[in-house]
């Protein structure tokens, strides 16, 4: 019955189809050109960056942190609506379908949703050119394992929530700072030796590093580095998941 | 317990829900029939919600026997949840999905194909008398529309046991008449109705029995009819009095009545013969402003269980 908790998100994106695949477009498209190519032309000491033009260096990044972006909106407000807006999740667990189906159903509905930004983002960095290796196809991958290293945990803890007032923080204080932080724009060995430590434990470091190692090819000379970063993103979706399971059963359930 | 030879369809006994330390039902028996018409009659807080809701399989028992279909809801909760329509107190439909695809959707959580879905909502949406607003998004639709649609969409798995959570609280006349009489519908098509409500009059239109609920226990059962028979006397006769003279009338009514009841706002004489009580009262030469002669209702006979009038 995970199908049919999907079917029930897939009915509301039709709604906004059209506009939601023209904006996956545009916003990769906007952020490549801003940064990559204009701000990108000013940046001399390309060393540091591995020797790339900082486009490429910029690119995977962006497209790691976009899918944290997108997968933290996806596992807040969507998940408040099913609980407290329209009740959709009450109305479902009347039905033959189980809390544990409305949890795996909504994450495997982000996954489906990052699946097609990432691959349309991919789609764009081709197009400009921004990858130095064939291997960038499995940024599409590497950016969803990101993504839903960020929507488990969050949907656990939204379905805990009575109303969307901590998800302004969640934003404030988590997502903006690891999008600025996470070594998208610039590597984290130009941060202060304590926050580097601070930025190598926070997920979307990894997702970005993995991803970046396969657009620039670089994952054959540390493939320890990138199990590491597969794995520490994999645990997160696996117990993000499982906790979800439990957050959304006992709210469906109560006492 | 009647001599009833098919099995009940939902068999309670000892049924008890706990939250905490708060007792929300206690130990309460029950039995529902095959294609009978169940109510459950009591005010908001007596346990009907929870009665409904560990019948529905949404809220485990805290002990006691409950079985739904010959089934345990701890084991065989989608199981169960397979056979039954849940229309809930508060509606739980789609407001961003149109009236069909809220139809169809639900059809789909039971493991219906498209093609059977889509037959049924038309069916469903004739039924509701929805089919013209069938492609209009369910936010603009009236109170009763959409406690109609909730009703559709409860009939999309053509449940075997269909689950009424104050099927009208909140609606106007016009409105609870017309949800009245697809319910009647249904009863006579052969579903089993299980319905709560606070109003006598619902529970008198479209129960062939209930129990009265007060505060988590169950404190009577019968038919609307028979609880009027053994709890109340035919008729009521209600008098209301000019303010400050109700306080003076201690004794003053003794001995007119089987039974003398003196609410806030009136006094109510329970008698066979209304209209005599009334022409009694004159003749001690009380005057009161008004005088009504009613039959007795579900009403009284809460007030004569519980003390406590049903609606605040």
């Amino acid at each position: 019955m995970v199908g049919r908790v999907f079917e029930h998100r897939l009915t509301l994106y039709r709604r906004t189809f059209r506009s939601s695949i023209f904006s996956s477009f545009l916003s990769p498209v906007l952020f490549l050109t801003a940064m990559g190519l204009g701000l990108g032309s000013y940046v001399s000491n390309t060393a540091a960056l591995g020797g790339v033009p900082y486009l490429d260096f910029l690119a995977p990044g962006l497209l790691a942190a976009m899918a944290m972006q997108t997968a933290s909106f996806e596992a807040t407000f969507p998940i408040i609506r099913g609980f407290i807006w329209n009740k959709v999740f009450h109305a479902m667990a009347a039905t033959p379908i189980t809390p544990r189906d409305i949890a795996v159903g909504s994450l495997a509905w982000i996954a489906a949703r990052l699946t097609l930004t990432s691959a349309i983002f991919t789609v764009v960095i081709v197009f400009f050119g921004a990858y130095e290796s064939p291997l960038v196809i499995l940024c599409v991958p590497a950016a969803v394992l990101t993504g839903m290293a960020f929507a488990a945990p969050i949907t656990a803890y939204s379905a805990t929530q009575k109303n969307p007032n901590r998800f302004a923080t969640i934003f404030r204080f988590g997502i903006t700072p690891l999008f600025l932080f996470s070594g998208t724009f610039f590597p984290i060995s130009s941060l202060p030796p304590a926050l580097q430590v601070v930025a190598w434990l926070t997920p979307l470091f990894h997702g970005v590093a993995l991803t970046r190692s396969l657009s620039l090819g670089t994952i054959g000379a540390d493939p320890a580095a990138a199990v590491v970063h597969i794995v520490y993103l994999t645990t997160l979706v696996i117990v993000g998941s499982w906790l979800a399971t439990r957050t959304v059963e006992r709210r469906l359930v109560g006492g | 317990m009647p001599v009833n030879p098919t099995p009940p369809l939902i068999h309670a006994r000892g049924l008890t829900k706990r939250f905490g330390e708060f007792v929300a039902v206690d130990r309460i028996d029950f039995d529902v029939a095959p294609g009978e018409s169940f109510g459950f009659l009591g005010p908001n807080g007596a346990g009907k919600t929870s009665t409904m809701r560990m019948i529905g399989c949404v809220s485990p028992v805290s002990e006691g026997v409950l079985e739904v279909m010959g089934m345990d809801p701890g084991r065989d909760g989608p199981k169960i949840r397979a056979r039954l329509g849940v229309v809930p107190q508060q509606d739980t439909l789609d407001t961003e999905l149109t009236v069909r695809e809220n139809l169809s959707i639900y059809g789909r959580y039971f493991g219906l194909s498209r093609a059977e879905v889509a037959r049924r909502a038309d069916e469903l949406l004739e039924f509701a008398q929805l089919t013209e607003r069938a492609d209009d998004q369910v936010e603009p639709l009236s109170g009763g529309m959409k406690r109609r649609l909730t009703i559709a969409r409860s009939l999309i798995n053509e449940p075997t046991v269909l689950l009424l959570d104050e099927p009208t609280t909140g609606l106007d006349p016009q409105a609870r008449h017309l949800l009245w009489d697809r319910l009647y519908r249904l009863k006579q098509r052969g579903v089993t109705l299980v319905l709560t409500t606070h109003y006598m009059d619902e529970a008198e239109q479209l129960c062939d029995r209930l129990v009265v609920m007060d505060k988590a226990r169950i404190v009577a059962e019968g038919s609307p009819r028979s609880l009027i028979e053994q709890y109340s006397t035919r008729e009521v006769t209600e008098l209301r009095f000019a303010p400050g003279i109700a306080e003076t009338l201690d004794g003053k009514l003794d001995g007119i009545a089987e039974r003398v009841e003196h609410l806030p706002d009136r006094v109510l004489l329970y008698a066979d013969d209304g209209e005599a009580a009334a022409v009694a009262v004159h003749e001690r030469g009380l005057r009161p402003e008004t005088v009504l002669v009613r039959r007795s209702s579900l009403e009284d006979v809460f007030l004569r269980l519980t003390g406590r009038s049903l609606v605040d």
